[in-house]
């Protein structure tokens, strides 16, 4: 592939971080969805509100955190609430207006498995757990999934669905009775996946430069829908780069010199 | 009412084999050198509470202290697994081992519901999740009001509760700021509770809203200064980034897992012994 002048991971990270805006309010996992996060604070919306499960509420680090309790992240917020007032008060209440995650498995109703790959008593992969993201997933506003695109990660099927998308796709999520919109994009290091309006099936609707249809077929273990109007990504601008960049070197600095 | 003794009488007096016991601490405050007491003192079959099981934890259930663990997210964070938690789970090394799986939300709701002496927690949580079918204290119930269903769980309440805090005061009242977690909550839904500190001061001089366990919520305060490394302490050091990766080799192999906890917990006599160890042993590996 010719070079861009830019990695797939990057073009990932800021096509998610052009998805928040000023007035987000965004509950933020740890990872992708941070790194997404803080450069959409430190390019185009400088006031969107960070908040992290451990308890700060507006932070604005100026590395990113390697641990979601990590000490930048409560000394720069507005304030530090204790753990079950953020999920009680804060996420349950309703005021995220985003909740932005990963996930280790993905399936075509935008279900995510982050519990276990395999039998959950004989499990192959044991994953991390649930953390907020049950809760994160039912009750914000809209919900922003970030994750590499590949057919282990996007599968017909899921061995555990820890946290719901649109279940079995329609109005399944509605009847269900969830409060939240549920995933409005799925964002790839491909491109660009949202819920189909009726079926509620992800359907590739943005391909970024330099990936294909193929290849996007390819990466997903299902028929994947492909949009009639299938858009090309804005690649990344100059100055969202910069800041991208800038940002990973300053993180790559500030942990090395205890690593 | 507190009383200020040594970390290894607190353990010895306030954790009994088979009690429920959470060592609680998000990220930051984690109390490392109270685990490294249990594992000392050869604790057993106890059940460990935690919503955020890390290294401490992975220590734990490797040297066979803990029958059953209750979580919601369990890892090295920033680096991958906890490599003794996942032997213990598949393979029940070194001891029989089990798991009871929730969220963050079901945990932090479930401990302010045992803080505040009510049978149970009740949420809007877990619709279409999974997690309620292999978890049986996870059920729904219909709102008596508007019919709406919620979900339901028992609260925790735990034999003894263990938390890192800044300081304390000479008679025990206890003080804390930053990210505090769930350890108000934790100590308030105990029967018994050890809080390891940085440093025993005259006077705590704390704003009205600063996080203050009085003292007679907590059994015993120990002065363990750097107890939380190599997690951090807020405004006393950082965390220490290397360990948590210096962590996996160690915790991939059942004998070098062992050796490890030999050299440096079983055959040390406190965390400050612990320190000097691991010290040693830097300084070879650097030259």
């Amino acid at each position: 592939m010719a070079d861009l002048g830019f990695s797939a991971t990057e073009m990932m990270t800021v096509a998610a971080s052009r998805l928040l805006g000023n007035d987000s309010v965004c509950f933020v996992g740890i990872g992708l969805p941070s790194t997404a996060a803080n450069l959409a604070r430190l390019s185009h919306a400088p006031d969107v509100t960070l908040i992290y499960e451990s308890g700060p509420i507006g932070a604005k680090p100026d590395v990113l955190p390697l641990s979601i309790g990590d000490g930048n992240l409560s000394l720069t917020a507005d304030t530090v609430v204790s753990t079950p007032e953020i999920f009680r008060y804060w996420l349950q209440g309703g005021r995220i207006t985003t909740g932005f995650l990963g996930a280790a498995q993905i399936d075509r109703f935008a279900n995510i498995n982050t519990t276990v790959i395999g039998d959950y008593a004989h499990p192959k992969v044991r994953l991390p757990g649930a953390g907020g993201a049950p809760e994160i997933a039912s009750l914000a506003g809209e919900v922003l999934i970030i994750l590499k695109q590949s057919p282990r990660a996007f599968v017909e099927r899921l061995d555990f669905i820890t946290s719901a998308g649109f279940l079995d796709g329609g109005d399944a999520r509605e009847r269900a009775g969830l409060p939240g919109k549920g995933p409005t994009s799925v964002i790839t290091d491909l491109g660009i996946l949202r819920p189909d309006t009726e079926s509620r099936e992800l359907t590739l609707v943005s391909l970024h430069p330099g990936a294909t249809v193929e290849q996007a077929v390819e990466a997903t273990g299902w028929p994947l829908k492909i949009a009639a109007d299938l858009a090309t990504t804005e690649p990344p601008k100059a100055d969202e780069l910069a800041v991208l960049r800038d940002l990973e070197a300053r993180t790559a600095r500030a942990h090395a010199g205890a690593a | 009412m507190a009383k200020i003794i040594s970390l290894r009488e607190a353990v010895a007096d306030l954790v009994r084999d088979g009690d429920h016991v959470a060592l609680e601490g998000f990220t930051h405050l984690i109390p490392h050198a109270a685990g490294h007491e249990i594992i000392r003192q050869g604790k057993k079959d106890l059940t460990l509470y935690r919503m955020t099981p890390d290294l401490v934890y992975d220590q734990l259930i490797g040297m066979g202290c803990a029958s059953k663990l209750v979580f919601s997210w369990g890892g090295n964070p920033g680096v991958g697994s906890l490599h003794r938690f996942r032997d213990a789970v598949q393979n029940n090394w070194p001891v029989p081992f089990e798991i009871q799986e929730h969220s963050h939300a079901d945990m932090a709701n479930s401990y302010v519901a045992g803080a505040s002496n009510l049978p149970f927690a009740i949420m809007r949580g877990y619709v279409g999740s999974d997690l309620p079918k292999y978890n049986d204290r996870i059920r729904f119930i219909d709102c008596p009001f508007t019919g709406e269903k919620l979900a339901a769980m028992p609260s925790i309440r735990l034999d003894t509760a263990i938390i890192h805090a800044q300081k304390a005061d000479r008679r025990g009242n206890v003080l804390m700021w930053g990210i505090v977690g769930v350890q108000k909550e934790a100590v308030l839904s105990a029967k018994r509770a050890i809080v390891t500190v940085e440093e025993i001061v005259d006077d705590l001089q704390p704003s009205p809203n600063a996080v203050i366990l009085p003292r007679w919520v907590v059994d015993a305060v120990c002065p363990v200064p750097g107890g939380a490394a190599p997690s951090y302490a807020q405004d006393y050091y950082e965390r220490d980034n290397s360990f948590y990766q210096r962590w996996d080799p160690i915790a991939r192999d059942r004998d070098a897992f062992s050796a490890w906890m030999k050299a440096h917990i079983l055959d040390t006599d406190d965390f400050a012994d612990f320190k000097r160890s691991l010290g040693r042993e830097l300084e070879a590996v650097n030259g």
